[in-house]
């Protein structure tokens, strides 16, 4: 039976690998996967079989835990050169391995690094890539993989494939895919994988790193808040802080308020600014721009708050107000204090 | 010093519509603007050119011919030059093929020292193309920069990651993609304006020289549409209308409860 192949990029941060890597195997794990019911043609009755390979570079303190999470195999490459991201660095060992594992398919997070490693390689591989895809179905029968993403600012939807090229490559969208559990029953396979050190040179080197401040990483956030031109001025923004405060979340803007000057740009969100896939998204004060929603239409649940009751963003919301933000948000935050102070520590 | 920016002239996506019979976008009567994005690229190479004199900027893009409208207003916010690549044989190309193509014109138009880009295009919304064309000529590539110091024969950047800001120095020639946490991009000047009038703007078209048939355009590339769609939003959704004092109350009472129901707060 044909075995079909799947290379995952997974990336780590501090020793940890960071959880759109683990996110990556449910994507893999689901490429043949159909909507329509089960059985229909004769020919799909022999699914074939899903082998998936991680390749891992820079130390991580649990490797395993991707084979645990649906790798079969991991590829863990060790040495110092592979503990930054240095593009050529990268490229030379995936190409390396892309040689020697012949996949079907290659995949990786529109991560920051994603969305630069990806196309690096895919120019020396003469193959497509498509970037930041939100589905992915592997056709049997073509033998090809199906990649749909927003296009034209998120106006439309276009499903992609490859036509020529012997990998077929695509980034997906960070968080748009649940986690798979960690299952330690899973057989662990590890393989260590060194180049010739002269091999690995780069004409980029990593000087530092500076963390951002928590609330400005919007990026693990399970909560986020975000505010628009609604707030009126750049003092009335302190709302959405402390209502964030109060929910342990983050704070997001529109680009209304980013370009004002309320918040600063690495709280947008949107076409320009960042994506992001919390369990909840607020939004206060926002229109839903079709941009915006570019941004955080993929988040679990949408809350909104919006004076005007034709706003766009509560045909994306899940749960939405209409009503004016400045009655509502003060008296909101006073709730939320109360409850704090009705559940004594001991009792959370 | 010579300084390449890559620009791109994109619709404004404000106003795109579908057509739904054809699945295609309907660009008639849609204003064709310089990618924003790309506006920061322009403004930092504007400011390592009147840092670092003599320097020169010359502006790249493949497009259409009403693209010249983009390259002239870049040339009003103060770059020197602009090259066009425009012909049917190019339309219709991927992040692929359109790298190649700039990859080529780059190569056979002089030695770059630093090549600029934008973070992505506001249309494709890839971020592919800058590193595609570093791989292209072989060049080292940082991505997402929001600060550049030049010294001698080196760049020392920041890059906005998703946790932080990393410091990398690379040497020259090296490729940058600009995010726009650099600051904000000057607007043209009088002068600008009136010197991008008479600049005049070379023009480069399908060239057996440069590419190989097949190269370029749908046929170059290797990725191809198969289905254009509008997105499907199903959530089922609760919107409440409070009308009194009383009511506003509920409401922000129902608010918890849907957010404590799925994240313990
Ligand atoms: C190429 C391109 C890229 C873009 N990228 C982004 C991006 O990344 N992110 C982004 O956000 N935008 C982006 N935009 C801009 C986008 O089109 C919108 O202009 C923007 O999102 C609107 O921001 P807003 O919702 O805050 O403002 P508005 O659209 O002005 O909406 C303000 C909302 O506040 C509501 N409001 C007013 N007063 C109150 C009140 N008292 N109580 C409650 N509600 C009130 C109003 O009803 C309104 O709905 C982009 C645009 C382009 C062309």
């Amino acid at each position: 039976m044909k075995k079909i192949k799947v290379l995952t990029l997974a990336e780590t941060s501090d020793g940890e690998i960071v959880s759109e890597s683990f996110e990556l195997l449910a994507w893999a794990r689901s490429l043949l996967e159909t909507e329509e019911s089960e059985g229909e043609s004769s020919a799909s009755s022999e699914k074939p079989q899903l082998e998936v390979i991680s390749i891992l570079p820079g130390k991580a303190h649990h490797p395993e835990e991707l084979c645990y999470r649906g790798a079969d195999r991991v590829i863990h490459l060790v040495q110092d050169e592979f503990q930054h991201f240095l593009p050529e660095v990268y490229r030379y060992a995936l190409l390396e391995i892309i040689e020697r594992e012949k996949p079907d398919v290659f995949l990786a997070s529109a991560t920051t690094t994603g969305r630069t490693i990806m196309p690096y390689l895919a120019s020396k591989l003469r193959t497509g890539l498509t970037a930041d895809c939100t589905k992915l179905r592997y056709d049997i029968e073509t033998g090809k993989l199906l990649q749909t993403r927003p296009a034209v600012g998120g106006n439309v939807m276009a499903t992609i494939k490859t036509v020529f090229g012997n990998v077929q490559m695509a980034t997906v969208r960070p968080n748009s895919m649940r986690t798979p559990d960690s299952d330690s029953s899973r057989m662990v396979q590890i393989e260590s994988l060194e180049f010739p050190p002269e091999k690995l040179r780069s004409k980029v080197r990593f000087l530092k790193r500076e963390d951002f401040d928590k609330g400005e990483s919007l990026h693990d956030a399970r909560i986020i808040v975000s505010g628009g031109k609604g707030l009126k001025k750049a003092e009335n923004f302190k709302l959405i802080e402390e209502l964030a405060k109060h929910l342990g979340a983050g704070v997001g803007a529109s680009r209304e308020a980013v370009d004002r000057g309320w918040i600063t740009y690495p709280h947008q969100v949107g076409l320009s600014g960042k994506t992001v896939t919390p369990e909840i998204y607020i939004a206060i004060g926002i229109s839903g721009a079709i941009q915006h929603l570019a941004g955080m239409q993929s988040a679990e649940s949408i809350i909104s708050i919006n004076i005007d009751p034709d706003a766009q963003i509560f045909s994306v919301s899940d749960f939405g107000i209409v009503g004016d933000l400045f009655e509502i948000l003060p008296r909101l935050i006073e709730k939320l204090k109360e409850r704090k102070k009705r559940a004594p520590e001991a009792e959370r | 010093m010579k300084l390449a920016v890559l620009i791109k002239h994109v619709p404004e996506t404000d106003n795109l519509k579908i057509d739904e019979k054809k699945g295609t976008v309907v660009r008639k009567g849609v204003e064709s603007i310089i990618n924003p994005l790309d506006l920061y690229a322009i403004e930092e190479a504007l400011r390592i050119k009147e840092k670092h004199p003599p320097a020169s900027i010359t502006l790249v893009s493949m497009g259409p011919p009403d693209a010249e409208k983009s390259l002239r207003e870049a040339i009003a916010m103060g770059c020197d030059s602009a090259i066009l690549i425009t012909g049917r044989e190019f339309s219709g190309s991927d992040t692929y093929a359109t790298s190649l193509v700039l990859s080529r014109v780059l190569k056979k138009t002089g030695n770059y020292d630093i090549i600029l880009c934008g973070e992505r295009a506001t249309d494709g919304d890839t971020s592919q193309v800058g590193p595609a064309v570093a791989s292209f000529l072989d060049l080292p590539v940082l991505t997402y920069v929001s600060r550049v110091e030049l010294s001698d024969n080196e760049v020392e950047v920041d890059r906005i990651v998703e946790e932080g800001i990393e410091t990398y120095s690379a040497s020259l020639p090296v490729l940058l993609t600009i995010s726009k946490a650099i600051g904000v991009p000057r607007l043209p000047t009088l002068k600008g304006k009136k010197r991008a009038k008479s600049a005049s703007i070379k023009y480069v078209h399908f060239d057996k020289s440069l590419f190989s048939p097949g190269e370029t355009g749908l046929e170059g590339s290797p990725t191809m549409v198969v289905k254009l769609f509008r997105p499907v939003v199903k959530r089922k959704s609760v919107i409440l209308k409070p009308r009194n004092e009383k009511e506003i109350d509920e409401s922000i009472e129902r608010l918890i409860d849907f957010i404590s129901e799925r994240v313990e707060l």
